[in-house]
């Protein structure tokens, strides 16, 4: 089991250091900092074992979180507590930060002691963390609250409490999905995975009971006498749900129901990796003229249906590292050579299906001493476009509450899709 | 860069400095990285040219970035062009660059040759030094090849400035060093010398260490340098404090310069010339003087440049070990250091002190500290200084403080940091090995140091304390004693269980009298600890098992029950599992005889030098000062294989252990028959082999020219009672030897130093004649000459014939000489062969000595080897006047008042051989209650003293 916890800014210096354990010593925060962090970028795994001490940490932006053991623990565990952690640290201040951590040094504090128990991560639901752990001042709860918060904590549903009511039933459904590409430059496919979440917001009074519908393809085949639905069906490889989410009936007849815990929350996550659409097409063309010149033309094809607009489209062509010159000729959008990142970023605001674009660039290399290639880095893209490439549909979402007397005609549902890029990448 | 003026400061540089400084990350201080990079590729693209500024500053920023830890693969070209710029900043940044970045194969190499050429041949100081130095920082074989010719010439040449000196001896010191095969000596060699002499400090402090790494590897041609240096280091150490000005240091005058050239001296043996050598020996009694004088600073930098040349002085005066006066004064100012509150103090006095033990002038003086030092040793908190308090205790340990010295690392070793308890024990397993007045001491130390640090005891330990067991049997039985005690301990060390093993399976017979460690008990202790061992450990247990069923029969059942169980004869370990099944089959099979052939004793092992020691040797080169292992008087092969033959030819039926050590072992019993039969050796020293026929004998004319007889048996064993007849003749010359029905022999002989003459009487007591009367004697022509004369083959009935043997000691011996008589009385073969009474006290010399001379001696005699001692009951009366006269017959001077007690006797005396003459001193104390004495011989030679001690035993 996890024995300490800290957080170190990016100088390596301790913000946050809570030992759950004795087998932790003092000297395993300063450990973790000279062999990992101030090791500059040598130690690459996640996992780092130094004295028979392993220490599993995660980064976000600047800050580092290390969870330390001496123990044999499950490492996927570990790294699902420290993830979940950051989720309920933004919850609570919003972005994970130096300054933040410092502002909400108490509170991080209070949620450690709440979401892990000598070692043994707890309840990490935001929602129900929420009800007893608040940022505004002492709040005194009368004897009942405190009752019911028990219960609810130590009961069964412990995500959701009781009594909960809203003037208007609303729920909406985000599913997002981030594809990850890499193609040769002649246009192959090398490896090419979709993965998504369906995160759900619902403002639904009492204890509704709910079911979700997609179109997965082992429940289309089994109605696929009966239903004869026209749409085609996506193969997940894998999924995980939501702790709400009841697994002895997906495991037997594949449905998925549950009852939601108040606010947001991430249904479920899932992969799939047969038959993605892929919105863009990266088509390079790199030659070297003599050991000075370099041209470039990178043209992109968008590849969705005309009626759908792409955004935030940013196309990232990495320039040898003796490069002393760029001129950049595009048809659309922005582009411009930064220095800092060794690249020509092409940056597009808004791009319709079945479009294509074009720019070409002349790079002036200095010539160095050095014999070594150019490597010749992958032409990396990010954007933004509003619908699954994994193909996946919201078939329905049904709402029940037998106790309360509204049905699933009165809530209103919003569905909503964004595909957004992953490591999108085409070589040149 | 705050501090820079406006004209020569690279603002660009401190803005792109402070950017670096105040990135929040490593990714935006990479980020700020790669822009500046673009930036100054772009500048540098050569479009347009570039100002010497702009190249500076852009050469300092890639500087800066490659020192953060990023590749630069560009730029050294411009980096070259700063060099041929006239102004000192400029060409400095471009030196520094490509100090820095050019490696030794670039292409650029010939530009930047080029440019320090240019540089050296200026004539311009700072230019000069700038190219001097970096051509030193680089100091590749490039450099070197391009450059070692030059760099002489600046040294020496008369006109070069002193800074440009400087920089040139400590440039050629770091291309002599990189590749010394380039830089040829030659005429300016004898000319560096002479920079001793400079009058700039600096020159000198540099001339000196160039010198001193030069005549390290040349020492004959820089010898005229140590007059120079002494004269200098003179100079210096007689000016006042002020003189030297500039090089004047917290009122120490130039220590640097001093250390230098003390060090410098220290590669040379003394001077030869008394002049030189009287100042020098001024110049170190003036050191030693000032060390006494009051610090004329508190600062630490005062004391520690005046320590420093101290302790240079105190190594130089140790390099030479020639002074006694300066030897102890040395240490006498190290002793005071001894408890200075500084640590380094501490470490350097006890360094020092160590190599001074060393020395015969001052091991005395040292050993005055060893109660500070042992005190070091409890109480530093320091690990190093302990470490060192324990060498030092180590080099200034002899006989007479080994005792105290091996306790106190003993007790120290309890606490000992980790990092050095094997070598403390390697210390102590040797110091008790080299400085073991008694044996048993040595033991109890041994089995102290594995019951205290076992784990650091290494293999060696264990190897050296039993072979030395083996080797003495005077220790033997409170070795096993001791084990026995230590292995009740409820844990005990796996390697004292190894000991333990080993010692109980040989000489667990020792302490078997005893009810509380009979055989049973003794087994059943150490086969409690078998389960807790491991392989080779039970390996070893599993054979002292065997020897045990030799030792002691009655414990066979309770063995061979266990060598039988599951665990032994089905162990998974190939090794247990056979040898298990093998002795198991070997108790129940073989006879006890055979048994007890093949478990004999271990015999003793050859003296070597001590792995131990060996071992420390190699584990540490300094602080182990090299030590001569007592040459312990073995007990030579000569004398086994003596031993051997006496016993193979006296006798009979079984093979001799000492015939074993030749590796003539034969497991079946060997019949009375044929003694030994095939034993080469044997047969070539004794001519007693059954091979040997008694024509061989015979025709042997050296022994006898009798010519051959009919008579063709071998000489027949000697009769039983030889020894005893042997034994009445210690200590008498004259009387009857031999006696039957049929021959009287009867003796007189006459000693002087190592010749001895016998008249032999052969009465025939019969009235019938001996017809081919016939002697021989035999053996012993190593050990003694002895020649006969032949006498008549017949003899009368009633007659007597003397045969007249001329005898010469070559050197001391154990068994006597045989005496083969062979005739036929009325034609039955009378074969009779007897001891000849020629024993090694015959070759005594007296000598008279007064009780404080007779101490003395028997106090240099101290080696536990050379010791005999001996405790036997009376087995005569304890009549004084037949003791003394017992003592007088054996050839010894009976020394009077000599002995405190009046009771005991003293003699002494010298055994004259040819080869050599070994003193004998003699202790007898009889105890009249209890009709005991106990006998003490201390002679020069151990198998000596055991021979004496022996043949005496008997006497009393």
């Amino acid at each position: 089991m996890i024995g300490g916890l800290f957080i170190y800014n990016h100088k390596g210096e301790v913000l946050i250091s809570r030992v759950y354990r004795d087998d932790i010593g003092r000297n395993a925060v300063d450990a973790f900092r000279v062999n990992v962090i101030h090791a500059r970028q040598q130690v690459r795994s996640p996992v780092t074992n130094i004295a028979r001490t392993s220490f599993f940490h995660v980064k976000r932006s600047n800050i580092w979180l290390a969870a330390v053991t001496k123990q044999n623990v499950n490492a996927a565990m570990v790294f699902e507590f420290l993830y979940k952690m950051c989720d309920v640290m933004t919850a609570y201040f919003g972005k994970i930060s130096e300054e933040n951590i410092k502002n909400n040094f108490v509170l991080i504090y209070e949620l450690l002691d709440e979401i892990l128990d000598f070692g043994y991560p707890q309840n990490s639901e935001t929602g129900a963390l929420k009800t007893f752990i608040t940022q505004t001042g002492i709040k005194s709860q009368s004897k009942e609250e405190q009752s019911q918060i028990t219960s609810q904590v130590t009961g069964q549903i412990g995500w959701r409490r009781e009594g909960i009511k809203y003037r208007r039933n609303e729920l909406f459904l985000d599913v997002l999905e981030s594809v990850n590409l890499l193609m040769s430059p002649q246009g192959q496919v090398l490896s090419a995975h979709v993965s998504g979440r369906v995160v759900m917001k619902s403002y639904l009074s009492g204890m509704p009971e709910c079911k979700f519908g997609m179109n997965d393809k082992i429940v289309i085949d089994k109605q696929g006498k009966g239903g004869g639905a026209t749409g085609q069906s996506i193969a997940i490889d894998d999924c995980t749900f939501h702790q709400c989410v009841r697994l002895s009936k997906f495991d037997a007849e594949r449905s998925i129901s549950f009852i939601p815990p108040d606010g947001e929350c991430e249904l479920m996550r899932y992969r799939t990796t047969k038959d993605i659409i892929l919105p863009f097409r990266v088509i390079p063309l790199v030659r070297e003229v003599g050991r000075t010149k370099l041209e470039v033309k990178v043209v992109i094809k968008s590849n969705f249906k005309p009626s759908l607009l792409a955004q935030k489209i940013e196309v990232r062509i990495p320039t040898p590292l003796n490069t002393s010159g760029v001129q950049v000729i595009c048809m659309k959008g922005k582009a411009k050579y930064k220095a800092s990142e060794n690249a020509i970023v092409w940056k597009i605001k808004r791009m319709a299906g079945m479009k294509e674009s074009q720019i070409s660039a002349e790079i002036e290399l200095l010539p160095t001493n050095d014999k070594k290639k150019w490597a010749r880095p992958p032409i990396s893209m990010n954007f933004e476009v509003p619908f699954a490439p994994s193909g996946l549909k919201v078939r329905y979402l049904k709402v029940f509450e037998p106790k309360l007397n509204y049905s699933d005609h009165d809530v209103i549902k919003w569905v909503r899709y964004i595909g957004r890029s992953g490591i999108y990448e085409t070589r040149c | 860069m705050p501090a820079v003026s406006k004209g020569d400061g690279m603002r660009g540089l401190a803005v792109f400095i402070s950017d670096i400084r105040n990135c929040k990350s490593k990714e935006a201080e990479i980020k700020r990285i790669n822009k500046e990079l673009a930036n100054i590729r772009s500048k540098f693209k050569g479009d347009k040219a570039l100002d010497g500024y702009s190249k500076k500053k852009y050469v300092c920023k890639l500087l800066f970035i490659f020192l953060l830890g990023h590749d630069i693969d560009f730029g050294h070209m411009e980096a070259v062009n700063l060099l041929s710029s006239n102004k000192y900043t400029e060409k400095q940044i471009g030196y520094l660059f490509i100090s820095v970045l050019v490696n030794s194969n670039s292409e650029l190499i010939r530009l930047i040759n080029n440019a320090i050429k240019n540089d050296l041949s200026s004539r311009n100081p700072t230019f000069m030094c700038l190219a001097l130095h970096c051509i030193a920082n680089v100091g590749s074989r490039e450099m070197a090849e391009a450059f070692a010719g030059e760099i002489p010439r600046i040294l020496v040449a008369g006109d070069t400035m002193d800074s440009v000196k400087q920089s040139a001896a400590l440039c050629l010191l770091r291309l002599y060093k990189a590749s010394p095969d380039l830089v040829l000596m030659g005429e300016w060699t004898s000319r560096v010398v002479h920079l001793l002499n400079d009058q700039h400090m600096g020159v000198v402090t540099a001339a000196i260490s160039l010198i001193t790494c030069l005549s390290s590897k040349n020492p004959d041609e820089f010898k005229t340098c140590v007059s120079l240096a002494v004269s200098r280091l003179s100079r210096i150490v007689s000016s006042a404090s002020t003189d030297l000005q500039d090089y004047t240091y917290y009122f120490v005058p130039a220590p640097w310069l001093s250390c230098k050239l003390l060090r410098l001296l220290q590669c040379y043996p003394p001077p030869e010339d008394g002049a030189v050598k009287g100042r020098l020996v001024e110049c170190l009694e003036t050191i030693l003087n000032k060390a006494q004088e009051p610090p004329k600073s508190k600062k630490v930098q005062h004391s520690n440049a005046k320590n420093a040349i101290l302790f240079e002085a105190i190594s130089l005066i140790i390099h030479y070990d020639s002074e006694p006066n300066l030897l102890v004064r040395a240490c006498n100012q190290l002793g005071q250091f001894l408890q200075h509150r500084e640590t380094n103090l501490r470490y350097l006095a006890l360094e020092s002190m160590c190599t001074l033990a060393s020395s015969e002038f001052s091991h005395e003086a040292v050993k005055t500290h060893i109660e500070t030092v042992i005190n070091a040793l409890k109480t530093e908190r320091d690990v190093s200084v302990r470490q060192r308090a324990a060498d030092l205790l180590y080099a200034m340990c002899d006989r007479s403080n080994a005792k105290q010295i091996v306790a106190e690392m003993l007790s120290y070793l309890e606490t000992a940091d980790y990092s050095i308890r094997e070598e403390m024990v390697l210390k102590v397993a040797i110091l008790a090995e080299k400085y073991a007045v008694d044996y048993s001491w040595y033991v109890d130390t041994i089995l102290n140091l594995i019951r205290i640090a076992g784990d650091y005891v290494s293999e060696e330990v264990w190897y050296r304390v039993i072979q030395i067991v083996i080797n003495r049997d005077d220790v033997q039985g409170y070795a096993a004693k001791t084990v026995f005690e230590a292995l009740q301990a409820p844990a005990c060390h796996e390697n004292m269980v190894k000991v333990g093993g080993y010692i109980l399976g040989e000489f667990g017979n020792l302490i078997a009298g005893d009810p509380r460690s009979s055989p049973l008990v003794q087994f059943n202790l150490l086969h409690s600890k078998f389960h807790l061992c491991s392989v080779p450990t039970r390996a070893l247990l599993l054979s002292a098992y065997i020897k045990f069923i030799n030792l002691f029969p009655e414990t066979k059942a309770t063995i061979q029950e266990v060598l039988r169980s599951d665990s032994q004869i089905r162990n998974s370990d190939v090794e247990l599992q056979q040898r298990a099944v093998e002795y198991l089959k070997l108790s129940s099979i073989a006879s006890t005889d055979v048994l007890a052939t093949v478990l004999e004793e271990m015999p003793p092992f050859p003296e070597r030098e001590s792995s131990i020691l060996a071992k420390l040797k190699k584990k540490k080169g300094p602080g182990a000062v090299s030590v001569e292992l007592e040459d312990g008087k073995e007990r030579g092969e000569l004398n086994d294989l003596h031993g051997g033959m006496g016993q193979n030819t006296s006798n009979s039926s079984t093979p001799s252990p000492s015939a074993d050590l030749l590796g003539l072992r034969s497991a079946a019993p060997v019949s009375g028959a044929t003694p030994s039969a095939g034993s080469l050796l044997v047969d070539v020293f004794s001519e007693a082999g059954p091979a040997a026929t008694s024509a061989g004998v015979n025709d042997d004319g050296f022994l006898s020219s009798a010519p051959p007889t009919a008579a063709s048996e071998d000489p027949a064993p000697p009769l039983p009672e030889s020894d005893e007849l042997l034994n009445k003749f210690v200590c008498k010359n004259n009387g009857v030897l031999f006696e039957n029905q049929l021959l009287q022999i009867g003796i007189k002989s006459e000693y002087r130093q190592n010749l001895g003459r016998m008249y032999l009487f052969y009465g025939n007591k019969t009235s019938v004649q001996f017809v081919s009367f016939n002697t021989t004697v035999i053996g012993m022509v190593f050990f003694l000459n002895v020649q006969t004369k032949t006498v008549e083959p017949l003899v009368e009935g009633g007659a007597q014939v003397q045969q007249v043997i001329n005898i010469e000691c070559l050197t001391d011996f154990i068994d006597a000489p045989l005496l083969n008589i062979k005739f036929r009385y009325g034609g039955a073969l009378q074969n009779i062969s007897l001891k000849l009474p020629v024993t090694i006290n015959k070759f005594f010399q007296p000598t008279e000595m007064a009780a404080a001379d007779f101490f003395q001696r028997w106090k240099q005699l101290s080696q536990p080897q050379q010791e005999a001692q001996k405790i036997f009951k009376a087995s005569h009366g304890m009549d004084t006047e037949v003791l003394k006269a017992k003592l007088l017959g054996l050839g010894t001077a009976l020394l009077e008042n000599v002995d405190p007690n009046p009771e005991n006797y003293v003699c002494a005396g010298v055994i004259q051989t040819k080869a050599q003459q070994v003193g004998c001193l003699l202790r007898l104390e009889p105890n009249a209650q209890a009709q005991m004495y106990r006998l003490t011989l201390r002679s020069s030679k151990d198998t000596v003293s055991q021979r004496v001690c022996d043949l005496l035993a008997e006497q009393f």
